[in-house]
């Protein structure tokens, strides 16, 4: 009987070979499945655009579109320069001192998405309610913004991202 | 039950000859003729039919859009107002399958209430009750799926808030929700594969209706009395009895759905979703259809995003496991006294939360918000339990027939 036992041990491993075979196979071929959904190669190419800051003057705002998505440029003022660097930042939900925000002091660029549930936050133009902060205020939830675009009272997680960008000259940034 | 012979008799050679090869008249005889069924049920037990009736008007109307409809986002908000004025009954097919979402969604509901109200998901029917909460689960997303088409601002942004639900989710949310996107924002790509689901998914609802149907031809409909059938006398056939009662409540349901469709065809839906999609601006105050609101308001009750977003979820996932977290082994609430006031106060909890998810999550409407939150967990998880435990139910009836025809009915039910 002895031969029998053998033969069912090299069953079970032509078994357990077979099935992880057909496992490692199938889910080979459901990756590219799963795959097409991410970002395709035409999105990924708008990664990244130049703008020109010249024709902003201080105190306005402008907003780019970036990979679909609102970018809020604003040129501050002193006294939101001087709001957003001497606020404390001990109390704030995701602290963060402005000089980690803005490469230079007086332009500011944020993605203008609230962290909360992806609504755009009001407050770039000068009519716009602009929170108990001085920055924005998205009105989907109530989350308040300050003039560097932390969050300082709602229900919003984070701040304002600051999407990855470089000032290629002193009046243009590549942002991407 | 499924424990009946079958009492199929072809009547004629082909038949005969189909019978033998595959026995499908057979299956239909023996499931929506002759199927033996509680004599007792109430009107609420005709909404099963009238689900099924939505299914297909929706299925159906859901054919004919997706001929005129073009999934991108450039074209679809102008080819649904092209369906609306241009295309003959344009305007009628769409509003059918607009108010259809609605009446479907309340017609599930109503159904839903009454498995709870008569313990229709307790033993042997735990599987009909979980098939019945994927189903649910399923027109949730289809539904959700559907209105965004529209590519007006209200769908736009449902589809950025919703889809960011999935950023809550820490390390790989971001991840998640860029496959999802097909991008870096709500756009073109997906707005197309929306529109490949959504034409997918009624299918697959309709595959486990037909398993959700399955489930109860094996164990047999659930009655307003919470007895088992016992004997003959206890059931009468489908055809024609139930048919007809079902019928009669389809074209009572039709009446209510044509006075949508023709008088209010827009009463159910929101305005800003006649403004095209725009990227760049948020409606004030994102609301979503009727039918989500009571777990929107569970959503927004909790200020941390991750757990409110959990709070959400586990407010459907909550119902698979209901069989096993009610403990009475009576079904009827009608004969459970104690646990009465409590099912009701659950009734109104979830009507409370569907009107709180219209407003803004502030102040008292905040405050209300979290406590009917609190107590729609608290039902099922403390309250279910708990008294199933410690209450003293109502007598029941012996049988069916007793219920029906007192006690002299008895001796029916012997013979």
């Amino acid at each position: 009987m002895s031969s029998d036992h053998n033969d069912e041990g090299r069953r079970d491993f032509l078994m357990v070979a077979a099935g992880s075979f057909a496992a490692v196979g199938a889910a080979g071929a459901l990756w590219p499945l799963v795959d097409q959904m991410n970002p395709d190669a035409s999105a990924k190419a708008l990664a990244s655009i130049e703008v020109d800051l010249s024709p902003i003057k201080e105190g306005q705002a402008v907003t780019v579109m970036w990979r679909g998505k609102p970018i809020f440029i604003r040129k501050r003022t002193a006294d939101e320069i001087k709001q957003a660097v001497s606020a404390d930042t001990t109390d704030m939900r995701d602290p963060q001192v402005d000089g980690d925000r803005a490469k230079k002091p007086e332009w500011l660029v944020l993605i203008g998405i609230c962290t909360h549930l992806g609504c755009i936050p009001r407050g770039q133009s000068t009519g716009d309610v602009h929170g108990d902060f001085g920055g924005w205020f998205c009105p989907c939830h109530g989350s308040h913004y300050d003039t560097s675009g932390r969050i300082r009272k709602g229900p919003a997680p984070t701040n304002l991202e600051v999407p990855p960008y470089a000032f290629i000259s002193d009046t243009k940034i590549k942002i991407g | 039950m499924s424990d009946h012979s079958s009492s199929y008799v072809p009547s004629n050679g082909f038949t005969r000859w189909l019978d033998e090869r595959l026995p499908i008249i057979r299956l239909m005889y023996d499931s929506f003729i002759v199927f033996p069924t509680p004599r007792n049920l109430n009107y609420l037990w005709t909404f099963g039919g009238i689900l099924t009736f939505c299914l297909v008007a929706q299925i159906i109307t859901g054919i004919v859009i997706a001929m005129h409809f073009v999934p991108h986002g450039d074209h679809a908000f102008a080819s649904v107002e092209h369906l609306m004025r241009d295309v003959n009954w344009g305007d009628l097919i769409r509003y059918t399958h607009a108010v259809g979402a609605s009446m479907f969604f309340a017609a599930a509901y109503i159904h839903l209430f009454r498995g709870l109200y008569y313990g229709s998901y307790k033993s042997p029917r735990e599987i009909i009750w979980i098939f019945g909460v994927v189903i649910l689960l399923l027109m949730i997303i289809t539904a959700f799926m559907g209105y965004s088409l529209v590519w007006g601002q209200m769908s736009f942004w449902a589809v950025t808030v919703i889809t960011n639900l999935f950023t809550a989710i820490p390390i790989v949310g971001e991840g998640i929700t860029q496959w999802i996107w097909g991008g870096y924002s709500v756009g073109d790509p997906t707005l197309n594969r929306l529109f490949s689901l959504h034409y997918l998914f009624p299918f697959i609802i309709a595959a486990l209706v037909g398993l959700h149907i399955w489930a109860l031809h094996v164990v047999g409909s659930n009655n307003p009395t919470g007895v088992e059938v016992k004997s003959k006398t206890d059931t009468i056939p489908f055809f024609p009895f139930y048919v007809i009662k079902d019928g009669f409540m389809v074209v009572v349901f039709m009446l209510l759905f044509s006075w949508f469709v023709f008088y209010a065809p827009n009463y159910l839906g929101h305005s800003d979703n006649f403004i095209e999609a725009n990227p760049l601006q948020t409606p004030p105050h994102i609301v979503p259809e009727w039918y989500f609101l009571p777990f929107y308001a569970i959503l927004r009750a909790i200020p941390d995003k991750l757990f409110g977003v959990i709070a959400m979820v586990a407010a459907i996932v909550v119902l698979f496991v209901i069989p096993w977290l009610d403990t009475s082994k009576i079904k009827s609430v009608s004969k459970r006294p104690l646990f009465m006031p409590f099912f009701w106060l659950f009734v109104i909890t979830c009507f409370a939360l569907g009107y709180l998810g219209a407003k803004a999550p502030e102040g008292y409407f905040l405050l209300a918000s979290q406590l009917f939150t609190a107590y729609y967990f608290i039902f099922f998880i403390i309250i279910m339990p708990v008294i199933g435990l410690i209450e003293t139910p109502r007598k029941l009836p012996d049988s069916i027939t007793e219920a029906v025809e007192g006690k002299s009915g008895k001796e029916g039910a012997s013979s």
